[in-house]
C-alpha cells in the first residue's frame, strides 16, 4: 500500500465520518483546527481506518496523530504487507 | 399586594408529524379530517433524508432528535429568526423516551461486534436531553436548556417549564416543546403487552378513535411540535406577529398507580382548575379543549368527566377535540403537537374535528366534535383554550392558551 493509496483510502473514511470532501483531505491538514473533527469523530475514523487498512491504532497513539499525516505514517509503517 | 408578572406568548410554531411535514401542512390536514395513520411496511427507523438535517449531522442525532431539530428551525422561522442576547434565549424541549432506537442498534452492535465498534455519538444520541442540547447550539441559546420528562404530559410541561423561565425572568425568549421516535418493536411489543394499544389492524385509519364507543387503544405515531415563548415585551419590541397568549399552565401527580389513571379524574381535575387559575382565565371564557384522549377504554371518560367537574356549567359551551384521532399518540411529543394544534385553533376560530367519532361513549358527558366547529367567543373576555397531557406516572398538565 503507497501513501498515495492511504491518503485516499482516509479521504474515503473522513468524508463519510465528518463530511469534509476527501479532496480536501490534505497531508498537511490537522484535524481539529483545519478539518473541524472532533475527538468522538475520531474515534469512529479510528475504527473505520482499521477496518479499511487492518491497522489497529491504539488510544494511546490516536492522541498523538494530529495531522493527516501523522495518520498515512502511521499505517504505514504498520500495515501488514507493507513495502 | 400583587406584583404583575410578564406575560407570555407564543410567537413561533413548528411541527413535523404523521400528517405534515410542517405545522401549516399538519393543520390543514386536521381540518381536513385526514388520518395520519396506516400499516407498518418500511424498515425500522428509517434515517430522515439528508436535505432535512445533514448526513453527517444524521450519524450523530437520533430520529427523536432530528425531528425536534426540524420542528424548531421551523418554528424559529415563523418567529421571525428574532435577533437577541444569546444569553437571554431558553430551551425546554423534551422526549418521553428518548433515543431508544440509538439504544437499540447500539446493543445490536455491542452483541455482534463488540464494544468498540459502538457508535461514540451514541450517548449524546440516546439522552432524553439530547434534542434541548441540539437545539441550543443551533440557536446559540444559552439561558439554559432543560428536558423535564413525564412519559406522555413531557411535551406540554416543556411548555410550562418554558412560561416559568419567562415569568421568573430568566429568559426572554423560550424554545419549547417535544418529540418523540419511538415506532419500534420493542416499544410495540411493550405497550400491547399493556393491551394499551389498539388492535384494529385491519383499518389501520379507523384504529384511532378517541371518545368513540369502539375505541380500543392507542395507535403509536412520531415527530415533534415546537413552540417559541416569547414575554409580550420583547415581542412588541421587535414587533413580533403574536399567535396566542401562553397564559398559564397546571400540574398535578395521581400518587395512585404507575400506569392506570386515578379513576375518580381527582388529578386531573386539579390540573386544569390549576391552570385557570394560573392563567386567572374563567371557565366561561374557555371555547374549546384539545384532549389527551388517546382512545383507550380507560382514559377517555375519566378526562371528560374531569372538564365537566373542574369547568362545571361552564363546560356545556365548549368544544372538545382529540386530534390523536389523526396523528395517533406522539407520546412525549403530543402535548407539544396538540398545543400547536390548539394555538391554531385559536388563530383560526375553528376547533379541529375528531375523526372516527361514530358513537360517542355514554361515559363521556362533553361535547365532542366530530367534524370541524366554528369557535365563538363567550362573554367580553378574550377567548381561552385548553390542551391536556397526562403520562404514566401519574403526571397531568393542564395548558391554557388566550386570544392575542
Amino acid at each position: 500500500m503507497t501513501e498515495q493509496e492511504i491518503l485516499a483510502g482516509l479521504g474515503e473514511i473522513i468524508e463519510e465520518i465528518a463530511g469534509v470532501p476527501a479532496d480536501e483531505v490534505t497531508p498537511n491538514k490537522s484535524f481539529v483546527d483545519d478539518l473541524d473533527i472532533d475527538s468522538l469523530s475520531m474515534v469512529e475514523i479510528a475504527v473505520a481506518a482499521q477496518d479499511k487498512f487492518g491497522v489497529e491504532i491504539p488510544d494511546d497513539q490516536l492522541k498523538d496523530l494530529t495531522t493527516v499525516q501523522d495518520v498515512v505514517n502511521f499505517v504505514s509503517k504498520n500495515a501488514e504487507g507493507s513495502a | 399586594m400583587t406584583v404583575d408578572r410578564e406575560t407570555v406568548v407564543v410567537t413561533g410554531l413548528g411541527a413535523t408529524t404523521p400528517l405534515g411535514g410542517d405545522a401549516a401542512s399538519t393543520w390543514a390536514a386536521m381540518l381536513a379530517g385526514r388520518s395520519g395513520v396506516r400499516r407498518l411496511t418500511e424498515p425500522w427507523a428509517k434515517e430522515l433524508p439528508a436535505e432535512v438535517v445533514g448526513r453527517v449531522q444524521a450519524r450523530r442525532m437520533d430520529r427523536c432528535e432530528q425531528f425536534a431539530l426540524v420542528a424548531a428551525r421551523e418554528a424559529w422561522a415563523d418567529a421571525g429568526a428574532p435577533e437577541m442576547d444569546p444569553e437571554r434565549l431558553g430551551v425546554a424541549v423534551t422526549s418521553g423516551i428518548g433515543g431508544i432506537g440509538s439504544i437499540l442498534a447500539g446493543y445490536d452492535t455491542l452483541k455482534e461486534k463488540g464494544w468498540s465498534r459502538i457508535s461514540p455519538f451514541t450517548v449524546p444520541m440516546l439522552m432524553p436531553n439530547g434534542s434541548a442540547g441540539w437545539i441550543s447550539m443551533e440557536f446559540g441559546a444559552h439561558a439554559g436548556a432543560h428536558s423535564l420528562v413525564s412519559a406522555c404530559a413531557s411535551g406540554a410541561e416543556a411548555l410550562g417549564y418554558g412560561i416559568d423561565m419567562i415569568r421568573s425572568g430568566r429568559a426572554d425568549v423560550v424554545i419549547a416543546g417535544g418529540t418523540e421516535a419511538a415506532i419500534m418493536p420493542l416499544n410495540i411489543g411493550a405497550f400491547a403487552v399493556m393491551r394499551a394499544m389498539s388492535t384494529r389492524n385491519d383499518e389501520p385509519e379507523r384504529a384511532s378513535r378517541p371518545f368513540d364507543k369502539a375505541r380500543d387503544g392507542f395507535v403509536l405515531g412520531e415527530g415533534a411540535g415546537i413552540v417559541v415563548l416569547e414575554s409580550l415585551s420583547h415581542a412588541r419590541r421587535r414587533g413580533a406577529v403574536v399567535h396566542a397568549v401562553a397564559a398559564g399552565a397546571g400540574y398535578s401527580s395521581d400518587a395512585y398507580h404507575i400506569a392506570h389513571p386515578a379513576p375518580d379524574g381527582a388529578g386531573v381535575t386539579a390540573a386544569i382548575s390549576r391552570a385557570l387559575a394560573d392563567a386567572r382565565v374563567d371557565p366561561e371564557q374557555v371555547v374549546h379543549v384539545n384532549a389527551h384522549a388517546t382512545s383507550t377504554p380507560e382514559g377517555d371518560p375519566i378526562e371528560a368527566q374531569a372538564l365537566v367537574k373542574a369547568l362545571g356549567s361552564a363546560a356545556d359551551g365548549v368544544i372538545v377535540s382529540a386530534t390523536k384521532s389523526m396523528t395517533g399518540h406522539l407520546l412525549g411529543g403530543a402535548g407539544a403537537i396538540e398545543s400547536v394544534a390548539a394555538v391554531l385553533a385559536l388563530r383560526d376560530r375553528v376547533a379541529p374535528p375528531t375523526i372516527n367519532l361514530e358513537e360517542i361513549d355514554e361515559d363521556v358527558p362533553v361535547d365532542v366534535a366530530a367534524e370541524p366547529r366554528p369557535l365563538t367567543k363567550r362573554g367580553t373576555e378574550p377567548m381561552a383554550v385548553l390542551n391536556n397531557a397526562f403520562g404514566f406516572g401519574g403526571h397531568n398538565v393542564s395548558l391554557v392558551f388566550t386570544a392575542a
